[in-house]
């Protein structure tokens, strides 16, 4: 039996969530004040998944770079896989909001795609 | 002299939304004046995700919320002129503006939507003592730097201020490979929302040092490093607590600052707890025909909060447009005393407001489990039970007219603590 101690992000309540786990399962959760508290002290216990977003280089824009993100939630020990994947990405101008740029980056099985629009260089 | 029914100062999410309640209220000759080479303002460069919970039910990155309204914008055919920064506004509404494409020119509007914007605190605000090496930034000119125009500030960094630039900044840093050192806070508590906290510095080990902040700056071309020392309830810093830390980058992360030069050269009152405009129930400042909106009027925590406030302003714009100058006799005061730091609007005509109408304020400090209390004149209309209230979350209130007496004269809103 272990325990975590986390701070809910729910509301701005901010409770301190006390989660007894047994083989990697969530037993209990004391100390929320509400369901999303439960919710979520089960979420980050087991599977702690986050969206990433970051810039990826892209030739031929208005800008150096383009702002991109995960089309879903990504397990959290992934982020630094995924930032790594962003790094070595370039795009080419001109990109739309919505363009997949990578997919299944780092093995997680969600798309990258672009968050803003670049239009290409005018000479 | 070109003149609009309703021009707008500032492209960001507060003048789009604007814009686009403004036209759909059926103004004609619209026309938002932006200074930057794009739509969208600050949007453009908060590239992380969660903005439009509350417009959209989902959560988009910056650029993207920005989108949805330039898209709308672009629907509607509102006119724009980019690249143009307005130098003037005199009382009578007539702006002076600057730009690559026009030149120097006269512009005059029947309304005007003031939606600048803020600006963060610079080191200067601080006083913190020592060189002016290079290395020290602004967290959200840092964000401009990393997410827009590709360039890293450093690879050593500690952050000053724990506001929710300065936390989304430590893992963006990090992201990219900067060894993001500490966030220095000199409060006891963070003005951070929770959700920042725990996903930009928990998940990156990055510590959180509270009642600590800089006293010292060591470099001359480059930053080498920054001492930092614990402070008492007084922000003294307590001797003997200095400690060394070298970086070769310092983020400031120390609050935001309305940008009112415009509103004070066409002689609107600024309110001095804000920094923004003085306005009514209209959003209209206390000049005829100046309407404000969004973080030039006070500074919000969500994006979703502006868009919706401007949108007010654009609509009851659009109204004077059409109506012209009404006898408005705002002569309610609303204020915040015992905790509660200013309110928006700060004044009220009754006969002229909506059935109900949101109130928006902040208090100076955390407090757990409180009565937010509601007086119109000297008698408690409503007591509210708090379990928290913090500086960094908006509160709000929803003002019902039926319930108004006919003799208001003031409505003002406290935190009463409960007795030990």
């Amino acid at each position: 039996m272990t325990t975590r101690t986390l701070t809910c992000i729910g509301c701005p309540l901010g409770c301190t969530l006390h989660v007894s786990l047994e083989d990697g399962r969530v037993v209990s959760v004391t100390g929320n004040t509400c369901k999303k508290g439960d919710d979520y002290a089960r979420k980050e216990c087991v599977h702690p998944a986050r969206t990433v977003t970051g810039t990826v280089r892209i030739s031929g824009g208005r800008l150096p770079v383009c702002s991109v993100k995960t089309a879903q939630e990504v397990p959290k020990e992934k982020i630094f896989e995924v930032a790594a994947a962003f790094a070595r990405l370039e795009a080419v101008a001109p990109v739309s909001i919505g363009d997949v740029l990578l997919h299944d980056v780092a093995g997680t099985g969600a798309d990258v795609i672009a968050t803003r629009n670049v239009a290409q260089k005018t000479a | 002299m070109e003149t609009y029914d309703i021009v707008i100062v500032g492209g960001g999410p507060a003048g789009l939304a604007a814009a686009i309640a403004a036209k759909r209220a059926g103004t004609e000759r619209l026309l938002i004046l932006e200074r930057d080479s794009e739509l969208g303002g600050i949007l453009n460069q908060c590239i992380h995700n969660g903005f439009g919970l509350h417009t959209f039910g989902e959560e988009l990155t910056g650029p993207e919320y920005a989108e949805r309204y330039i898209r709308q914008v672009r629907e509607l055919e509102i006119p724009c002129l980019l690249n143009t920064m307005v130098l003037d506004i005199s009382p009578d509404r007539v702006l002076t503006v600057a730009g690559r494409d026009g030149g120097l020119r006269q512009i005059a509007a029947r309304a005007v939507i003031l939606a600048m914007g803020c600006r963060e605190r610079p080191r200067g605000a601080l006083n913190i003592p020592g060189y002016r090496p290079a290395g020290i930034y602004s967290a959200g000119t840092a964000q401009r730097l990393v997410n827009m125009e590709g360039y890293m500030p450093g690879r050593e960094v500690v952050i000053l201020g724990s506001g929710d630039i300065g936390l989304i900044m430590a893992r963006r840093m990090s992201l990219e490979g900067a060894h993001v050192k500490l966030v220095a806070e000199v409060l006891p508590y963070s003005g951070g929302l929770k959700r920042n906290i725990s996903q930009c510095l928990d998940d990156f080990g990055i510590p959180l040092k509270l009642s600590h902040t800089v006293v010292d700056i060591d470099g001359r071309e480059r930053l080498r490093g920054v001492t930092l020392a614990e402070v008492d309830e007084n922000r003294r810093p307590i001797p003997g607590t200095e400690e060394y830390i070298p970086c070769d980058t310092l983020l400031l992360s120390v609050g935001l600052l309305p940008e009112n030069e415009l509103s004070a050269s066409a002689g609107v009152a600024l309110d001095s707890v804000t920094g923004g405009p003085v306005v009514t129930e209209s959003l209209l400042t206390s000049v005829p025909g100046v309407f404000a909106c969004g973080n030039v009027l006070h500074v919000h925590d969500l994006v979703d909060y502006v868009s919706e406030e401007a949108a007010r302003a654009g609509e009851n714009a659009a109204d004077y447009v059409r109506q012209g100058e009404q006898p408005e006799e705002a002569n309610v005061r609303l204020a915040g005393k015992k905790g509660v730091r200013y309110t928006v609007p700060q004044l009220l005509d009754v006969r002229h407001m909506p059935e109900q109408l949101t109130v928006r304020f902040r208090v100076g400090q955390p407090y757990r489990d409180v009565t937010l209390c509601v007086w119109f004149n000297e008698t408690c209309f409503r007591r509210i039970r708090k379990r928290v209230m913090a500086p960094g979350e908006m509160e709000q209130f929803l003002l019902r007219r039926a319930d108004l007496p006919d003799d208001l004269h003031t409505i003002t809103f406290t935190v009463e603590e409960d007795a030990k």
